[in-house]
């Protein structure tokens, strides 16, 4: 507590830590029992035998050169998509910050799309683009899906809006009359932009590079479908350990390694938004658009135009264009196939259109789980100060860069005797998908809950609402928009989720992404048909998603 | 009715109030007053049960506060950035403090209505407070305020924001205001003219701690230290040693009125007790600045020894920068300082 704090100051009392104890009591629950148990376990069964620690196996793993090669690969990919997407999508960001157009909306929620799309759409998506019998390919005989580029583009087009909403959303909150102030006092227009503006960004800039980074460095559904034999990242590889040599013991030193890395990365990440919170000059977004003048800035709106239309929606209409592509001309043939089980050659028992009912069961049962969890960790965080609070932020975040597999795999062999034997319950599979989607909803209402200015609060109290009316009367109303928007991205990041539900999804009641996957697993021209098919309507599904969720937009834009 | 009681409120070493004694009867419209930092708003904090006091006892109606919450003390207070509640309109704004008693819901229409009228924003009920004008905002908090019936109202800077003229406006229209619905107003403010205008009583504070009490005439006329003075705007102070009635400064000989204990002190002169006389007669000063100031012109001046002091001039007359004047000073305009 500040001495010079005069207005605000109040000690925190004993039964204020007791009210946050309290609310931090389940989301620790949970994250115990579903993630640090599970990951525990698998790491305990893979470097244990006859109940030793075998930490020899550390040094075997880590020496092994193929190791060592995933390991380079995984690093250096992600810095050069990390660095490809900030080139690409900081033009995007300040074009959407700054400029004002016609269709401006539509731009902001076209760039949104490929992010709350499902991995496995992504893959499909460029493999339709860029790969065997893809566009590129009729066109002039180019295939890219066995070059680095492939991943490198898709891991763009996901990542673009991270960028975007990161910085963009900043940007277009930050006071345009600073740069002026600067450009009275003799600054040069580029000076006053070094000067005043970057300074402001940098943080902004740094968080979001490091978000694409830790997104990229344990991607999984993109490399695992355009990255072929060649390429593997260090969670593609652990999927191979566990699911197809099964060799725990390597799979467990991987996952401990990605784990250290991932740890590290995001205390940076924090370091990095602590400082982003530092007072800034923040004014309402609406008002610091202008219409583009001169030639410099329509030529930029129409290169940002450009990226766009090649990079993101490019390869969702050629996966569309794919999808109706049948082998008697265009038609709806490939969806008609997806209604039968016996159409699909016996890759599956069920027919594949089931797993559309299967997917959105378990999103919304996910999407209930991530917004509960995450809303009582968001107010147990809403006041700022302790170390206990810090701590306990970094261990939310934690799922985000964990490997997806490893939790997967790990709820399979932790979960299975009682009283937590879940293996064949329903549940099991949004359990993994809400560990996933907690951290989005803790950055999306996070924001919004520690901007709502706490004399409010005590306006309220003096007009005789009590503690708890006041955060019925005030907070709820404020933040109830912002729940809305977390539900969207924690709904949409369910219904994508691949890494661990490939591991947990029973055989008869498969989800959309994981069918999907299945379908490009199988040679010929129906499988793949039915693959982009399926891609569509879960595009579909994710992209009503996101609309809704654009139509609740809170103005303060969250961390995502 | 109000009765703070020896309230100390400490920030780690700083005491932001020290020992605080103060009343407020049935009816008062009591103004403190003071520089930004000297405790004025932890003050109200304190009574609202905002802030909880380190030492010493605050009694609402002769009950002691100490363990009841806010929301049952059943006071008023007005935010000085009014802290409406954005995702409401003014309509639920006001009638905010209704609902929180169970007042039903054509009642509290009724008396939304009523106290939009009062604070002259009739019909505002259905507009966003978002694009509301600072002045309008400022209304609907104290319409806010007053909804409930408080039995004291608190006022943090309750004309702030306001441009010249409607403050000035207000300030009577409040005081009428307060008069007709029998409020009991505790009010803080660092505007001496607000607190002046408005108040039955002021209280000057410093560091903490109250530096006088009194009705505005008391305070205006009689600052009780050199603080209170330069705080009021006078800045005509100078060390004295008061012998025989006379008191005997720099600037030479200054009446002091009768009774004056003999000894070494400090005098005010208001500037309107500086009478410019022509040159060679009184003290010696060369014109260095003057400022019109409305109704007259306050014109600096620099004697040959000692610190400068200000006059105020009627309009016509007024020497120009550079001049040489002589000043005399007039006894009933000098103030004795402890």
């Amino acid at each position: 507590m500040t001495p010079s704090d005069t207005t605000g100051a109040r000690r925190p009392g004993p039964r204020r830590t007791a009210t946050r104890l309290g609310l931090m009591a389940v989301p620790l629950a949970f994250f115990g029992v579903f993630f640090a148990y599970p990951v525990a376990a698998i790491v305990g069964r893979g470097l244990k035998d006859g109940g030793q620690w075998q930490f020899a196996r550390v040094g075997e793993v880590l020496t092994d050169p193929r190791i060592g090669h995933v390991l380079w690969f995984t690093t250096w990919q992600a810095a050069a998509s990390t660095a490809l997407t900030l080139l690409l999508a900081l033009p995007g960001a300040y074009v959407l910050a700054r400029l004002d157009f016609p269709g401006k909306q539509l731009l902001r929620a076209v760039v949104t799309v490929p992010f709350v799309l499902p991995t496995v759409v992504v893959g499909s998506a460029f493999l339709a683009l860029l790969g065997r019998g893809g566009l590129l390919d009729e066109l002039w005989g180019v295939r890219l899906d066995t070059t680095v580029w492939a991943i490198l583009l898709a891991h763009v087009f996901f990542n673009y809006a991270v960028v975007v909403r990161t910085v963009g959303g900043l940007w277009a909150q930050l006071d345009p009359r600073q740069e002026e102030a600067a450009r009275v006092l003799g600054a040069s227009r580029l000076a006053a932009w070094r000067r005043v503006t970057l300074p402001a960004l940098a943080p902004a800039v740094a968080a979001a590079a490091l978000m694409v980074f830790l997104f990229t460095f344990t991607s999984f559904g993109i490399v695992q479908i355009l990255g072929g034999p060649r390429f593997a990242t260090l969670e593609v590889e652990i999927y191979q350990q566990t699911a197809q040599f099964l060799n725990l013991p390597t799979a467990a030193v991987l996952t401990l390694l990605q784990f250290a890395a991932v740890a590290a990365l995001l205390l940076v990440h924090a370091r990095t938004v602590r400082r982003r919170e530092s007072t800034l000059r923040l004014v309402d977004a609406s008002r610091t658009a202008r219409r583009p003048r001169g030639a410099a800035q329509w030529a930029l709106l129409a290169s940002v135009l450009a990226v766009v239309a090649l990079l993101l929606i490019l390869p969702l209409a050629v996966l569309v264009e794919r999808s109706f592509d049948g082998p008697d001309g265009y038609g709806l043939a490939y969806y008609r196939s997806l209604a039968s089980a016996g159409g699909t050659g016996g890759t599956f028992v069920v027919a594949p259109l089931e797993a559309i009912g299967n997917s959105l069961a378990y999103a919304l049962a996910a999407t209930a789980l991530a917004v509960v969890i995450g809303g009582l960790a968001a107010a147990a965080l809403t006041r700022r100060e302790g170390r206990l609070v810090r701590g306990f932020d970094a261990l939310l975040m934690l799922p985000l860069g964990t490997s997806a597999v490893t939790v997967g795999f790990g709820f399979l062999i932790a979960l299975d005797e009682p009283p937590l034997d879940l293996r064949t319950s329903w549940i099991l599979v949004p359990l993994a998908q809400a560990l996933v989607g907690v951290p989005f909803v803790v950055r999306t209402v996070l924001p919004v809950l520690r901007a709502v200015d706490t004399r409010l609060r005590e306006a309220a109290a003096v007009l005789g609402a009590s503690p708890l009316r006041a955060w019925r009367e005030v907070d709820l109303p404020l933040v109830g928009r912002a729940l809305a928007v977390a539900a969207g991205f924690a709904f949409a990041i369910s219904l994508g989720e691949f890494g661990a539900t490939v591991f947990i999804a029973r055989p008869d009641s498969p989800t959309l992404p994981v069918a999907v996957a299945r379908l490009l697993g199988r040679p010929g021209e129906l499988p793949y048909g039915q693959a982009m098919a399926l891609s569509t309507i879960l595009m579909l599904v994710c992209a009503v998603a996101l609309l809704v969720l654009e139509r609740v937009r809170t103005d303060r834009t969250g961390e995502f | 009715m109000l009765r703070l009681d020896g309230v100390t409120v400490r920030f780690g070493e700083r005491a932001a109030l020290d020992a605080v004694d103060l009343d407020v009867a049935d009816n008062e419209i009591v103004c403190v007053l003071g520089p930004s930092g000297s405790g004025k708003s932890t003050l109200l904090r304190v009574v609202a049960g905002l802030q909880p006091a380190d030492a010493g006892r605050v009694l609402l109606g002769e009950r002691d506060q100490s363990g009841v919450p806010t929301h049952r003390r059943g006071v008023g207070l007005m935010f000085q950035d009014h802290q409406l509640f954005p995702q409401r309109d003014v309509a639920g704004n006001v009638a905010f403090g209704l609902r929180m008693r169970g007042t039903g819901r054509a009642e509290a229409e009724r008396r939304v209505a009523e106290l939009l009228e009062l604070v002259g924003l009739p019909g505002a009920q259905k507009r966003s407070v978002g694009a509301l004008s600072g002045g309008e905002q400022q209304r609907v908090a104290l319409a806010r305020a007053l909804a409930p019936e408080p039995r004291l109202l608190m006022l943090d800077e309750p004309l702030g924001q306001l441009d010249r003229s409607l403050r000035e406006r207000l300030v009577g229209e409040l005081r009428d205001l307060f008069g007709r619905l029998g409020t009991t107003v505790l009010a803080v403010t660092h505007d001496q003219g607000e607190a002046f205008a408005l108040a039955d009583r002021v209280v000057v504070m410093r560091d903490g701690r109250i530096a006088q009490a009194g009705t505005p005439l008391e305070v205006w006329r009689r600052p009780a230290s050199e603080f209170v003075a330069r705080f009021l705007g006078f800045d005509n102070v100078v060390e004295a040693t008061v012998r025989g009635g006379c008191a005997e400064t720099v600037w030479g000989e200054v009446p002091v009125p009768p009774g004056t204990a003999e000894g070494a002190c400090r005098v005010l002169v208001r500037p309107g007790g500086v009478r410019l006389v022509s040159a060679g007669e009184g003290l010696a000063c060369a014109v260095t600045a003057r400022t019109f100031s409305g109704d007259h012109v306050v014109v600096r001046l620099r004697p040959a020894a000692g610190p400068e002091l200000e006059a105020a001039c009627p309009l016509g007359g007024a020497p120009g920068v550079g001049d040489r004047v002589g000043a005399a000073f007039v006894a009933e305009d000098v103030v004795v300082l402890p």
